[in-house]
């Protein structure tokens, strides 16, 4: 394991940006998202982004081919694939684990090469907290542990120190290159502050969610709950909290005539959008009810009975701060869930 | 407060109770202190319903749905809140029979982070539009303040610092589209940002041309309808000063017709669909843009 | 061949011909060898067909896997695309990309049974797949039977396949049905599902069932009062899809996303899923 003063955790980004891309979270027009590194621009790692970093593998915005149209015939402009090196720092462990959900959708069969060419060059550093973010923090709900993120090299910061522990292959070639700014340890004083952590985690106001219920056998009981009439009341059918979400990974896909041929791009869409599930005949969830249990039967049932138990929520809690009627999904396990002592 | 919000649930049940409205809607508390979200209350739940000082959201616009359902709905409306009713029942979007408007006492409200931005610049503590009110002298107290002076400082930097103001505040737009729907100008059925034939997605920008055009042009939709309620900056997850756009536009009009609040008067013509001789000519109008 | 899924592959169409004032039967070969089809696939699978900056749809692949020199589309004209593709001319070049989804067990679960196809306008496209299959591999299935109805004589589609072919072809019962009575008709008048009961099939045939859904739901009833389980029909289904490949999250249902998972269920599977389609 390695350490450095955070005082020069400049030194440390401006290395690394000599040979990938940085991002991290910086704060911009008083916001706080993943950004570029650049010399003097405003990191923070101590808040949470306003935006997950899944943009980085799965951006919000992406082409897909072009096509040239003359006639009646068409060509196809194969994409090409990114290719540069990038790193992602300061990942927390919540938003890691939203990696392996993205993961599952996908890398599985069939692979969707966007994705996989972005995943390939990314090197994820990850950030463990060694306290909740904030009050909206719920991650261990879903069994993660906020200290130990997964990820190519696993960092935190305590005090004035920096620790850095290379995970993966990746992760070493990483530390590697920076290994002449920092000195050795043994990483003792992490040890403590990470109960510490997981201490003060499991008394974050959230973390007594109980999921209990939320799995394939319970899918028409949840389905059906008459709750949902009451939990959707005030939705405005925005998309905020799935453009917030981590693993909110719906996408559509549109053609953009840019004058000089057709370009196809996939962005983020939303189930709560009422355009979701439209066609010529008619649309299947005709309601705003019907959307907004299907954003949260997706994630507390669906997933999981397709992933092994995997629910793809993993508490970073954005949607609970965003959502501007505070209809969150913590709302929802509280009211749908089980009710632990 | 305590004591206005007391008389209010009180109102509410009792209105409730003897028939008169057969829904009251207002706000219930969630997950956290200062969560307040707007619902539907009957008999059975009327025990849920708050009023206190986080009941920011506007609910003037979820009653464009409710006032269509069966029978009358009671609204706890604060008196920034009137206004946009009034707009929007001046704009048949509302049935008027259908409401039962309960003027509710408001000192200010707030969220997570303290006093909304909206209650800084109160625009007093009037009803445009009521069947009952229930206030005390403390919620008459009007904050001073300049609502327009961010807009004057706008306008005193140059194109450039202008245009880059604006850049780094519109680029964060996730186009989650809260702004817009929460927006109680914002009604119309089908929005052209929805409509696919329009040639701008309502999702994602294929450029920066996109992200800048959407709020400018809902903007320019909004004008002169806008009473500045200010829910659009209050939703956008980004924290964008929306409002700034719209009091802009709100600041023209007041300096080229004269002083007009949207929502004031239900039965008023706002300047931009209004001609009277005292209209600005044309050649003012083009001084002034330069 | 390319292995990004999203990328499709060039068809041209090569013959146009319309069945109904609404629906036109399209023949799309590979555009870089003039012949053939774009990919192979299997009954009841389907393709994203696109023409670049007016849109890509799913439509299920009309002919049989055993007509290898071409594939073709029977597409009613419904919305935005679908109009597009109907004003379009033969020579035309589109995009196409698959085949997606299950397609209908031909090869296994259906195999030597006694079959009741059953269809209502364009629900007869994705059936006209599995028939024509079955047609050129006879001796794998048992008696078959085809109830197509449609609104009127002049609605429905393939009605020259259907008098030249199947009604000729070695056990099989074709019968048509129109909703309402016409001059020059001497069929049958009334609709599907009553035609289904009048028409009382042995309770242990197989059924597939396609068409609009009103149709199917009654349908449903009339096969139950006849006896048969829920495990005896299939049909497919039709959602709004964009990726094709179960990723972009229109088109799921409870655990299953349709575009991958089906379009063909049973109805026994369908009864374990939300009622949302």
């Amino acid at each position: 394991m390695l350490k450095l003063k955070t005082a020069n955790a400049d030194a440390l980004y401006s290395r690394i940006s000599d040979s990938a891309k940085l991002y991290l979270p910086v704060k911009r027009a008083g916001q706080v998202n993943y950004d570029l590194w650049e010399s003097g621009c405003e990191v923070t790692l101590g808040e949470m982004t306003v935006k997950s970093p899944k943009d980085l593998f799965f951006p919000q915005s992406e082409d897909l081919m072009a096509f040239r149209v003359s006639g009646k015939s068409i060509e196809i402009e194969n994409p090409e694939l990114p290719t540069e090196p990038f790193v992602l720092f300061g990942v927390r462990a919540c938003d890691a684990r939203s990696f392996d959900v993205l993961d599952r959708v996908f890398l599985s069969d069939p692979v969707d090469s966007y994705y996989e060419a972005r995943r390939n060059c990314g090197t994820v550093v990850s950030l463990g907290c060694l306290e909740p973010l904030r009050e909206t923090c719920f991650c261990s709900v879903f069994g993660i542990d906020l200290a130990e993120p997964e990820g190519d090299v696993q960092a935190w910061v305590l005090g004035d120190e920096m620790y850095l522990s290379a995970k993966t292959e990746k992760g070493e070639k990483l530390l590697a290159a920076v290994k002449d700014l920092c000195e050795e340890t043994d990483g003792a004083p992490l040890a403590a502050a990470k109960d510490e952590a997981r201490a003060k985690m499991a008394k974050n106001p959230l973390a007594d969610l109980d999921l209990t219920g939320f799995d394939g056998e319970h899918m028409m009981e949840k389905f059906n709950a008459p709750e949902w009439k009451d939990l959707y009341q005030a939705c405005l059918g925005c998309g905020t909290c799935t453009f917030v979400c981590p693993t909110c990974q719906c996408y559509d896909i549109r053609d953009f005539d840019t004058g000089h041929g057709i370009q196809r791009y996939r962005c983020w869409d939303s189930c709560m959008y009422s355009d979701f599930t439209m066609m010529a005949a008619g649309t299947n969830r005709k309601t705003q009810m019907e959307r907004f249990r299907q954003r949260f039967m997706h994630k507390l049932v669906y997933f999981p009975a397709n992933n092994e138990g995997m629910y793809s929520c993993v508490g970073c809690g954005r949607c609970v701060s965003k959502c501007p009627m505070h209809l969150h999904i913590a709302k929802v396990i509280r009211t749908l869930g089980g009710k632990k002592q | 407060m305590q004591a206005v919000a007391e008389k209010v649930i009180a109102r509410a049940k009792e209105l409730l109770a003897s028939g008169e409205v057969q829904r009251v809607l207002g706000w219930e508390k969630g997950e956290f202190d200062y969560e307040r979200t707007p619902a539907l209350f009957e008999q059975g739940n009327i025990d849920k319903l708050v009023y206190d000082k986080f009941c920011a959201a506007n609910l003037s616009k979820k009653l464009v749905e409710v006032s269509k359902l069966e029978g009358k709905t009671l609204a706890l409306i604060k008196p920034c809140d009137s206004l946009s009713l009034n707009q929007l029942l001046c704009e048949h979007r509302v049935k008027r029979e259908n409401i039962y408007v309960l003027g509710v006492g408001c000192k200010g409200m707030e969220g997570k982070d303290g006093l909304c931005m909206k209650c800084e610049f109160c625009k007093g503590k009037n009803f445009a539009i009521s069947d009952e009110v229930i206030d005390d002298e403390s919620c008459r107290e009007v904050p001073q303040s300049d609502r327009f002076a961010a807009v004057r400082e706008l306008e005193e930097k140059t194109p450039e610092e202008r245009y880059a103001f604006w850049r780094s505040e519109l680029s964060k737009c996730i186009r989650c589209n809260a702004c817009r729907n929460v927006c109680p100008a914002c009604t119309c059925i089908k929005c052209v940002f929805d409509n696919p034939d329009s040639g701008v997605a309502a999702k994602a920008n294929v450029d920066t041309f996109e992200e800048n055009q959407f709020h400018i042009i809902r903007a320019f939709h909004v004008a002169g309808r806008c009473t500045d309620c200010g829910e659009c900056s209050r939703v956008c997850p980004q924290g964008i000063p929306l409002h700034l756009l719209n009091r802009k536009f709100i600041k023209d009009m007041d300096t080229l017709y004269g002083d007009y609040q949207a929502g004031e008067d239900a039965e008023a013509r706002h300047p931009l669909i209004n001609f009277t001789k005292a209209d600005a000519e044309p050649s003012v109008v083009l001084n002034r843009g330069e | 061949m390319n292995n990004n899924a999203l990328i499709p592959t060039i068809g041209v169409v090569t013959s146009i011909r319309r069945d109904t004032p609404d629906v036109k039967t399209f023949t799309v070969v590979r555009a870089d060898t003039g012949t053939g089809v774009c990919f192979k696939h299997m009954p009841g699978q389907c393709a994203m067909l696109s023409i670049p900056g007016v849109g890509e749809a799913m439509f299920s692949i009309t002919s049989s896997p055993t007509c290898t020199d071409h594939m073709e589309f029977s597409i009613k004209k419904c919305g935005c695309l679908t109009s597009w593709l109907h004003q379009m001319d033969v020579g035309q070049q589109v995009t196409v990309r698959g085949p997606y989804g299950n397609g209908f067990p031909v090869t296994t679960e259906l195999k030597g049974k006694d079959l009741v196809f059953i269809a209502g306008g364009i629900g007869l496209a994705p059936l006209r797949s599995v028939i024509e299959y079955m047609l050129a591999n006879r001796a794998d299935y048992g008696h078959i039977d085809i109830v197509y109805g449609s609104r009127s004589k002049e609605d429905l589609v393939d009605i020259d396949i259907i008098r030249d072919v199947w009604m000729k072809a070695p056990d099989v019962d074709v019968h048509l049905t129109i909703d309402r009575p016409q001059d020059d008709w001497d069929g049958h008048v009334g609709f599907v599902p009553a035609y289904v009961t009048e028409l009382g099939f042995d309770p242990n045939k197989t059924v597939l069932v396609c068409g609009p859904p009103i149709m199917i739901k009654f349908t449903l009833q009339s096969l139950g009062e006849l006896g048969f389980e829920k495990t005896q029909v299939y049909t497919t289904m039709e959602l709004r899809m964009k990726c094709g490949v179960g990723k972009c999250g229109r088109c799921n249902i409870g655990t299953k996303y349709v575009c991958k998972d089906g379009p063909v269920f049973r109805f026994d599977q369908l009864d374990e899923l939300p009622d949302e389609y």
